[in-house]
């Protein structure tokens, strides 16, 4: 079980979080993209062998949603959430 | 009868003898034993089949590393395959033998020996795989499985989890765990010891060494003394650390913990620092039939002569590559076993090695290679190293050692990585992954001095502080030998005992092109057993190794993975029962429904409502069609209160609205409510639901019950990522709120005779619009939507005002003939209008078009949730399945809901499903809803349900059948 560092509460477990998925790029302006790309950005979800950017829900505690970047080879949180305060 | 107990020594208590039964004999033990240590003293040595060729088995190892005896507990303990090592005597234990019947010593499944030569690995996936291995799967499982799991849960007491926080884990309380635990401890570091034995000491509970010149378990008991007086100090014994997980998060199992109501206790630990002072554990030799009853590790035999007082065997021959066996046979000599003689593979063996066993034949640069005897070892060739057999020497014990793994799965398990270690021939820790520091027998320590040493500077390290002076221990030096495996061995030699792998098993793998070792585990199943080849895989890797003139690193080990020990499914489970974890949701009217006779249903999200109200001699469908009609004809009552509520405020609320609802919401004005759908940005509906605006910064939004979370979800998402500048607050107010819906004809007549000063008029209060004020005296919003197609006032007050509006509904409806309607009628009446329900109709694939509300997606606005990808799918042109009705064509057939349709209903890919089946009170027939192909365009036209026992027909009509053009609702 993770040990996520919330900018609010701390490091908690995992379990009080609900997991968002990986940061995909910024939504693109839905009328000015080509129908390819809005598929892509639909569709495609980063899923990198190292570091990738992902969300988490602090849904059993502050509530925020946190980014943090996360090793899928280690689970070792290589960059935690930017400092909320 | 004990007649291999010797009268004195030992760490049992004679004085509390235990009688228990195993295979149906009534046998005795002492308090302190395990039911192997009892068996072996009650002379029992054939207490197992084999798994596959049911070769007769005895007891090889001592503790958890154990692969050949599994038992089944019988009784309240039941419980399936537990190595008869690690049970825990007591009094009325019933166990018994798996794998074999009728017994051990008379074992039909034994013919399978005869044909042991036809059982080679991967003979079952060669041979049953016409049509499919599934097929005969079953009744192989049966023929070589092990016990079967009980049938019941245990009939008293529970398991628990608890979770804890230490900044010191220490796994193993041996010497070097206890060392490092006392270091700690004083240190003032908050420090949990967690050791899997019934007491504390590890190694030291088989040997016969000193600490300090005094006996080792005294040091230990004194050790375990100070422990215990520190609060600082969680100290358990019984209990395995049986994961090491990412973050130095680790699970451990307590077993029998001091509490008469509790089974289990499954600890989930987050420490700072982890400490493995897990021993090691001693591996097999692997001689022809290296798995006869009375072949036995030199270690266990040790450990049963000094720690249980049991002499294992009479005459022993003891054959060894290292030292330890002579320690072990000096022991075995002072409990009374002749040792006939010490086989040694080196060619020199060390003076302190022999000076443990004076006057001993033994024989160096010597092997073993078959042992003699069926039911029992009775004797032993020997020869020299690559020569043939020479020699015959009897005896009925023979105890081995093929050297000393250092326990690492804990370590490997948090992902440090071993290397291979040519001096000790075996793996050992290399690089960390986490807060994790291996001490002892566990770190290659194998030696007591070394040991202690080693845990005290753990302990010092972690705490930072100076590593102590430790006692003097005598021990002889470790000096090892590898031998992976008897070339010149003679019948069937065992790599794994437990799960029947050979060494022409592992051979055969490599020949048919399995040569990574996970393929070779995989298809011999070498280690896959419930011991996961603690005593054997470092032979399978030298066997491998040697078979390919590899180094045993080259070829690596097999992935160690959680759990270390078995774990009851229980403790892993804890207490996970409804009312614990997951509580349901009730609201202030439950009381009330369940003593009306409510049938309570679960409607997501936890909560339970009330699903329909019989009466006396009342069909369920009478019951129904009784609510339905009174909704219809004169006025009903149902609890909304589990409808997801939102309060958002804040300057952007309506923008924000906008951006997630189709339709446009910022142009509402306060008082007034609008009906919308939530898409997702690719286009599918999320969730219905309706909006109020209390005034221009204020809004109120409700979700439908088993969406809330997920609507808030999104919602936070939203806001708190992508617009995190937005002014918007957003307050979950689903319980702040409670309401009663009063629907029926005769609503605004119930409404009048309640006490209230909200003006109900059509024309101040009409659809679609709420006010404030009070009814029945209580304060209220009262908001006129309707969910039933009937005239609704949906009044919402505080909790704690609900009961006494309830109250107040059923004297001031009472007249008029109200009653509460529950779900049941509640989906009848809005099948009957043609009202979505998540989760029937909306199930993750349509879009507001396909369900004839294209009038909801807003053209106005340039953009919100899901336009771009309805538009997208929209401009192609695949075929959708859209909403229509079904009209059986036998008014009086009912439809399955879910039932597929499929052209002409014949076996033909389906073109939509029924949604929804219900009887109409107003048509007196059964109405359905339906997905089906291009429904739209299909109105009037038949279409067939296929049942596995015929088809339906019906007909095709549009998805609504009462009331299509909404007077009543708006009335």
């Amino acid at each position: 079980m993770l040990l996520i560092p919330c900018p609010f509460c701390g490091p908690r477990n995992e379990s009080e979080f609900a997991f968002g998925g990986p940061v995909k790029p910024g939504r693109p302006d839905p009328n000015a993209t080509s129908n390819a790309d809005w598929v892509a950005y639909l569709t495609q979800v980063p899923n990198p062998l190292g570091p990738v950017q992902e969300r988490w829900w602090h849904v059993r505690g502050c509530g925020t949603w946190l980014t943090i970047w996360r090793d899928t080879r280690t689970h070792n949180i290589v960059e935690g959430p930017a400092d909320a305060g | 009868m004990q007649v291999d107990r010797l009268p004195q020594g030992g760490r049992i208590d004679r004085s509390r003898p235990l009688s228990f039964t195993f295979n149906g004999r009534q046998l005795s033990g002492f308090e302190g034993d395990t039911l192997a240590s009892a068996l072996l003293a009650n002379g029992v040595h054939l207490t197992a089949r084999s798994f596959k060729y049911h070769r007769p088995r005895g007891i090889v190892g001592s503790g958890p590393e154990e692969p050949s005896t599994l038992v089944e507990l019988e009784g309240e303990d039941a419980s399936a395959n537990q190595p008869a090592t690690t049970v825990r005597l007591r009094d009325g234990l019933s166990a018994r033998s798996v794998n074999c019947w009728p017994s051990p010593g008379f074992d039909l499944g034994g013919i399978n020996q005869l044909f042991a030569r036809f059982l080679p690995a991967g003979f079952y996936y060669k041979t049953f795989k016409w049509p499919n291995w599934h097929l005969y799967e079953p009744s192989i499982r049966k023929a070589a499985g092990l016990a079967g799991a009980p049938a019941e849960p245990p009939a008293e007491g529970h398991f628990e989890s608890r979770f804890a926080h230490a900044d010191l884990l220490i796994a193993g309380a041996g010497p070097a765990g206890l060392m490092a635990a006392l270091v700690a401890g004083r240190a003032g570091l908050r420090v949990m010891l967690a050791d899997e034995g019934i007491e504390a000491g590890g190694s030291l509970l088989s040997r016969k060494l000193t600490i300090g010149g005094q006996e080792a378990m005294t040091w230990v008991s004194e050790t375990v003394t100070e422990l215990a007086a520190m609060p600082n100090v969680t100290h358990l014994q019984n209990a395995t650390v049986w994961a090491y997980r990412e973050h130095n998060y680790l699970m451990v199992n307590e077993r029998a913990p001091e509490n008469p109501g509790l089974l289990e206790r499954n600890w989930r630990v987050r420490a700072r620092h982890v400490i493995t002072a897990t021993g090691a554990i001693e591996r097999s030799l692997v001689f022809g039939n290296n798995d006869r009853p009375g072949v036995m590790l030199a270690g266990a035999a040790q450990t049963y002569a000094n720690r249980f007082a049991v002499r294992p065997g009479k005459r022993a021959v003891v054959v060894t590559n290292n030292n330890s066996a002579y320690s072990a046979a000096a022991d075995l000599r002072a409990a009374g076993v002749e040792i006939a003689a010490i086989i040694d593979i080196r060619r020199d063996v060390p003076d302190a090695a022999r000076a443990l066993v004076p006057d001993t034949e033994i024989l160096s640069a010597h092997v073993l290679t078959t042992a003699l005897g069926h039911r029992h070892v009775r004797a032993v060739e020997i020869a020299p190293i690559g020569g043939d057999a020479t020699r015959r020497i009897s005896c009925d014990l023979l105890a081995h050692s093929g050297g000393w793994n250092p326990a690492v799965h804990l370590f490997s398990q948090s992902r440090g990585t071993l290397r291979y270690d040519e001096t000790l021939a075996s793996f050992l820790p290399d690089q960390p992954a986490q807060n994790t520091i291996c001490a002892g027998g566990a770190a290659g320590a194998l030696t007591l001095a070394e040991a202690l040493r080693s845990g005290a500077k753990a302990g010092a390290r972690v705490a930072g502080v100076q590593a102590p002076e430790c006692p003097d221990a005598d021990d002889l030096p470790y000096a090892i030998e590898p031998l992976w495996r008897v070339e010149t061995a003679r019948g069937k030699a065992f790599l794994d005992i437990q799960n029947d792998v050979s060494v022409d098993d592992v051979h055969l793998a490599l020949r048919e092109g399995y040569d990574n070792v996970e393929h070779v585990k995989r298809y011999t199943t070498g280690g896959m057993g419930i011991d996961q080849g603690k005593t054997g895989n470092i032979n399978i890797i030298g066997t491998v190794a040697l078979k390919q003139g590899l180094r045993l690193d080259e070829v690596g080990t097999t992935t160690f993975r959680a759990p270390y020990t078995p774990v009851s499914f229980g403790a892993i489970g804890g207490i996970r029962g409804e009312s614990v974890v997951l509580p349901y949701r009730h609201t202030p009217i439950t009381e009330w429904n369940l003593a009306q006779g409510a049938f309570m249903y679960e409607a997501g999200a936890r909560w339970r409502r009330p699903g329909y109200f019989p009466r006396p001699g009342e069909s369920f469908q009478d019951t129904v069609n009784r609510e339905c009609r009174a909704v219809r004809e004169g006025v009903g009552v149902y609890d909304g209160s589990p409808l997801g509520t939102f309060e958002l405020k804040g300057r952007d609320a309506g923008r924000f609205l906008d951006h997630l609802y189709t339709n446009v919401m910022s142009t509402l004005k306060p008082g007034r409510c609008r009906y919308g759908l939530m898409l997702t940005d690719d286009g599918l509906i999320l969730d219905d639901g309706v909006a109020l605006r209390l005034d221009e910064h204020r809004w109120i939004v409700s979700t439908s019950t088993g969406h809330a979370d997920v609507v808030n979800s999104h919602m936070e998402e939203l806001l708190q990522t992508q617009f995190p500048d937005w002014n918007v607050f957003i307050t979950t107010v689903t319980s702040q709120w409670n309401n009663a819906t009063i629907c029926g004809p005769k609503a605004r007549e119930v409404m009048a005779a309640l006490e209230g000063d909200i003006d109900l008029s059509p024309e101040t209060l009409p659809f679609m619009s709420f006010a404030e004020g009070t009814v029945a005296r209580l304060p209220a919003r009262v908001v006129r939507v309707s969910f039933t197609g009937e005239l609704s006032f949906e009044v919402n007050v505080a909790p704690r005002h609900m009961r006494a509006l309830w109250d107040a509904i059923m004297e001031a409806g009472a007249p008029f003939g109200i009653g509460p309607i529950g779900s049941e009628a509640n989906h009848m009446l809005r099948v009957e209008k043609g009202f979505l329900s998540l989760g029937h109709e909306v199930d993750g694939t349509v879009d507001p078009h396909d369900l004839g509300m294209g009038w909801v997606m807003s053209k106005k606005k340039p953009d919100y949730l899901g336009k771009r990808s309805v538009a997208l799918r929209r401009a192609g042109d695949a075929v959708r399945r859209e909403l229509v009705g079904v009209r059986p064509t036998d008014p009086n057939r009912q439809i399955p809901e879910g039932a597929p349709l499929t052209p002409g209903g014949e076996r033909k890919p389906t073109e939509g499903l029924v949604t929804a089946c219900v009887w109409s009170v107003v048509l007196n027939r059964w109405v359905g809803l339906a997905l089906l192909e291009r429904g739209a365009s299909r109105h009037g036209e038949t279409v067939h349900v296929r049942l596995t026992d015929g088809t339906i027909p019906a007909e095709v009509t549009a998805p609504i059948f009462y009331d299509p053009h909404g007077g009543r609702l708006k009335s």
